[in-house]
């Protein structure tokens, strides 16, 4: 455990304040029966997510240097990201600003156009919530922690794309024993297993789920997320845990429009890694916000005799 | 023997197929169903290198043509690492079933490497519909495109 670990910056980034919400109260609720302390960034701003990257990369650059920079005028040297796209992001910058002359320049002019210091590589390390509970808590922790056990719970890990690709913007994983790896992650599975869950074999745990896609090119994005939602109960899953916003989102909305658009339903529930830890650290279901899911697993939850 | 590749659609129609035989008809010959979903994926691969106006290569990488197929796929197109892990899947999946084909559990691997091979043949089915597929997720694109090309397109 890394007790420098116990307070960091937090960043919410927008969709845990939308889509997220459960997330983002999961998360929090989880921090605080751990004992740690989560300082949410001042004047956070857009990580530039998908929509500026696409217009101005040299923008979308900035926008997550800025909160680099908010993070270390607080007198943070870590900032927690839950979000698979902020955390991307994040760390995208910083690849940026440690290997592109360009970028360094590009986000110190408009550092100093907007009036706040310039970030400078190195000075924040960014994590994803599964690094920081690995790092902060450890499964031993958890293990010890847990009230109510998710035994006999079969869990398929879903962790989407952006936690490990590109590789080049993650230069901590791979690193062996006890790191993350980009080419079969298994934090939350470690976290949840650690819970008492029964993790399944699931063979499409970094598939594409067409999410970037899902306004312009809906059917793909639909046929993706339901083969995802398909194999997960294939493999004998009770449950999909996510651990990012916009894969959950998708996986829950997709569930629905599989449903009325092809005709093919499927029952598997989609939760947040967070709230299945939450429950098995005995918070109740409403403080994980099990009911502010898409996907209702209310039921499911109270016949498991968790929340 | 060369195969004719079949195209994306008929990838698809193969998977249905194979995902509606009972478990004893998988169970007559798993080997035998685990090549045929190689290949399926090589098809599949075959079909977007055709697009973007290449011959598919026939030759291995790791002793498979998947993966050099993919890796062949890839090369300029950082976003199409985004089924890098889905092709490696399906090797496995394969060498699963081939390591022990009597196993109780070859007819579940045949289903799972069933589900592989759909997903393969629906994600690169919708790259070739809209290009962007994985561009600003997996690849972090459009970054300096000429800049990020090459060393992404290596990491297979």
């Amino acid at each position: 455990m890394e007790k420098d670990l116990k307070k960091v910056a937090y960043y919410p980034g927008c969709a845990l304040e939308g889509t997220g919400y459960a997330y983002n109260k999961s998360t929090k609720a989880v921090a605080k029966e751990l004992g740690l302390d989560l300082v949410e960034v001042e004047n956070w701003n857009c990580c530039g997510a998908m929509e500026v990257k696409n217009i101005d990369p040299e923008i979308e650059t900035y926008l997550s240097a800025r909160v680099l920079s908010q993070t270390e005028k607080m007198g943070f040297d870590k900032v927690m990201a839950p979000c698979n796209g902020c955390y991307h992001n994040l760390k995208k910058a910083e690849h940026d600003l440690t290997h592109d002359a360009h970028s360094v320049e590009v986000n110190d002019r408009l550092s100093k156009k907007a009036g706040h210091k310039t970030y400078e590589a190195g000075k924040v390390e960014t994590l994803h919530a599964l690094d920081w509970l690995m790092r902060a808590v450890g499964e031993e922790e958890i293990s010890r922690r847990v009230r109510k056990s998710l035994s006999g719970i079969k869990v398929a890990n879903y962790y989407g794309c952006m936690y490990t690709r590109p590789r080049r913007i993650f230069p901590e994983k791979d690193k062996g024993p006890g790191t993350e790896s980009t080419a079969n992650p298994h934090f939350m599975d470690d976290l949840l297993a650690a819970a008492g869950a029964e993790n399944v074999a699931f063979p499409l745990k970094t598939a594409c789920c067409g999410g970037a896609h899902t306004l312009s090119d809906s059917d793909t994005s639909t046929k993706l997320c339901l083969n995802i939602l398909t194999a997960a109960e294939a493999s004998g899953a009770d449950v999909i845990a996510t651990e990012c916003p916009t894969c959950h989102t998708g996986l829950e909305m997709h569930q629905i429009r599989a449903e009325k658009v092809m005709g093919r339903k499927t029952k598997v529930k989609i939760m947040h890694f967070t709230q299945l830890l939450g429950l098995a650290l005995g918070l109740s279901s409403r403080k994980v916000g099990v009911n502010d899911n898409f996907s209702d697993s209310r039921g499911f939850v109270k016949e498991r005799g968790l929340g | 023997m060369t195969r004719t590749p079949r195209s994306i659609a008929e990838v698809e129609a193969a998977c249905d197929a194979l995902d509606a035989l009972p478990g004893d008809a998988l169970a007559t010959d798993p080997a035998a169903h685990a090549a045929e979903l190689l290949h399926l994926g090589e098809d599949v691969l075959a079909a977007w290198v055709t697009a973007k106006g290449g011959a598919p290569t026939e030759g291995e990488s790791e002793g498979f043509r998947l993966l050099a197929l993919h890796r062949q796929g890839a090369r300029g197109t950082p976003s199409f690492n985004a089924c890098r892990e889905t092709c490696r899947e399906l090797v496995y999946h394969h060498n699963l079933v081939l390591d022990d084909p009597a196993s109780s559990e070859a007819v579940q691997r045949l289903r799972m490497a069933t589900m592989i091979a759909r997903h393969l043949a629906l994600f690169v089915g919708g790259k070739l519909v809209v290009d962007g597929l994985g561009d600003f997720c997996c690849s972090s694109r459009p970054i300096r495109q000429g800049e990020t090309a090459a060393p992404e397109a290596m990491e297979t």
